[in-house]
């Protein structure tokens, strides 16, 4: 039933969207008409033009990801295993995943550059703290019960990590990588719609700015289709590491 | 057959020794200090079950970890055989918990396991010892399930078979049925008893059961209010396996009663203290 409904508010839209440029007299600069960006849509893949564009984002997003899902759960487990560290880091990292740290992009820019280091740079940065955090609660939120019980069995350090603490803290360090991997994923194309060479933001904005309305609708579409395909490909990962 | 040796304990039967043992939570003069136990002494035989029962918060848990080593102590030192504990001692000393000490993502076999796999013991022989001891617990069927599908008496059974497929000589429970009903807990004291006396281990466990106590202990080690010690340790004179029909005779009952006068004193100053209850 509610699927159902889903796809019957997409089609909603997508009927609304058709009135509007065919009988509503809405302006084909402001919104062009549906059947005019599937023709571009078809002409962007067809002619392999999002290629480059689609490599340069997605490398971004790659490099930014490893940054901060290997520096966040490093630095979010050893914060973990010191009462006294997690209870004065803890509030410091939640303050400053609350700072809109897009707002920093310019300092981004003049120290990385406009290409795609600086983007790499922010969108590590910011889904740093998500990743951090929520190890630091995974590790953190470990019951007692289970390290006493392990090390009444004759543990060993590396053991407890292993077998206890890890699956133990899991689900939850796995929530905060999916977040961090969406949050680093917009804060790349916001960043490269703001100021970039290169990568799907930037042509995005380019085509606007070119008054090429129904090619940049198409981007539009199929950056959505990629952040959509994306999202659904770490939460079923989400999941299955919840399982193992 | 257990029972005929237990109240003699001399020197190289005893299994465990503890010796002036007292312990405090927090430092002196701290808001949160606590004395928990104050100086005990005792000895557990070579094969006996004992009962540690008490008021709330006397020391009897805190002793039964001091014991494996989970705990250090403030003041005084115990030994298992000829060695002083100082730290966990798994090849002698396996514990059954409450409840919550089953890893809710293993399977029941894989939690069996995983005490061996601590020890280094090899895949093969892992798993033989594990199919045994569920087999022994009654949980041969339940080996692929997790903790979280089982009911509450089947977790600690299998916890108790993660206990016995170590095998030590000693085990410490810690209120093993603490958390189940009141049917669950009398079925499963006696499959308990049935089981025990076949494995001739040295047992000693913590309730709040008086009945439970006299059923399956060879002695019962009665606390006095916080910060507790021994006040006074009874035997039970009855051999293993443990019959239903024990739980009803007179001699039963007697014990019991005995428990409950020796107890009562010793609960109604903890309610005072802690509630400022009085009569």
């Amino acid at each position: 039933m509610s699927r159902v409904v889903q796809a019957g508010f997409v089609l909603a839209v997508l009927a609304l969207w058709y009135l509007a440029t065919e009988y509503w007299g809405v302006s084909g600069l402001l919104l062009p008409k549906p059947a005019a960006v599937l023709r571009e849509l078809t002409d962007v893949i067809r002619t392999g033009e999002f290629v480059a564009d689609l490599r340069i984002t997605l490398g971004e997003l790659a490099a930014a990801f490893v940054l901060s899902a290997t520096g966040g759960t490093a630095l979010g487990y050893l914060v973990s295993r010191s009462q006294y560290w997690t209870r004065t880091l803890e509030p410091l990292i939640s303050a400053a995943y609350a700072i809109p740290i897009i707002l920093f992009l310019p300092l981004y820019v003049l120290f990385f550059g406009l290409g795609p280091a600086s983007k790499i740079a922010l969108g590590a940065t910011i889904s740093f703290f998500p990743v951090a955090l929520s190890t630091v609660a995974g590790f953190g939120g470990v019951e007692r019960m289970y390290t006493v019980a392990a090390r009444s069995m004759g543990c060993s350090g590396y053991q407890l990590f292993r077998w206890v603490l890890l699956p133990a803290a899991l689900p939850v360090i796995l929530t905060g990588l999916r977040m961090g991997f969406t949050v680093a994923l917009l804060s790349i194309l916001g960043a490269e719609t703001l100021s970039s060479v290169s990568g799907l933001g930037h042509r995005i904005v380019s085509l606007g700015e070119n008054m090429a309305m129904a090619r940049m609708f198409a981007y539009i579409v199929f950056a959505v289709a990629i952040a959509a395909s994306l999202n659904a490909i770490v939460s079923w990962l989400e999941a299955r590491g919840r399982r193992a | 057959m257990r029972g005929d040796d237990v109240v003699a304990t001399s020197e190289e039967h005893a299994a465990i020794r503890v010796s002036s043992v007292a312990h405090e939570f927090g430092e002196e003069g701290d808001a949160r200090h606590v004395r928990a136990l104050a100086e005990t002494s005792l000895e557990v035989a070579r094969g006996e079950l004992l009962a540690l029962i008490g008021p709330s918060g006397c020391g009897k848990s805190t002793l039964l970890n001091i014991m494996g080593g989970l705990l250090a102590p403030s003041r005084g030192t115990v030994q298992v055989g000829a060695e002083q504990v100082r730290g966990p001692l798994p090849r002698s000393i396996a514990y059954v918990f409450q409840e919550n000490a089953l890893f809710p993502w293993s399977t029941v076999r894989e939690n069996v396991e995983l005490g061996m796999t601590f020890q280094g013991v090899p895949a093969a022989e892992r798993e033989a010892r594990a199919r045994k001891a569920l087999q022994a617990v009654g949980l041969a069927d339940f080996a692929e399930h997790y903790p979280g599908q089982l009911s509450g008496g089947m977790r600690q059974r299998a916890a108790l078979a993660r206990a016995l497929s170590l095998d030590t000589g000693i085990l410490l429970m810690d209120e093993p049925f603490g958390a189940l009903d009141e049917q669950t807990r009398m079925v499963l004291g006696e499959d308990l008893s049935v089981l025990l006396a076949n494995e001739r281990k040295t047992i000693v466990f913590v309730t709040h059961s008086l009945g439970e106590a006299v059923f399956l202990a060879d002695r019962v080690a009665v606390f006095s209010a916080r910060p507790g010690t021994v006040k006074q340790i009874i035997a039970v004179d009855e051999p293993h396996p443990r019959r239903p029909q024990f739980m009803t005779s007179a001699k039963f009952h007697a014990l019991r009663d005995r428990l409950y006068s020796l107890l009562h004193d010793e609960i109604r100053k903890t309610m005072e203290e802690t509630y400022g209850v009085r009569r």
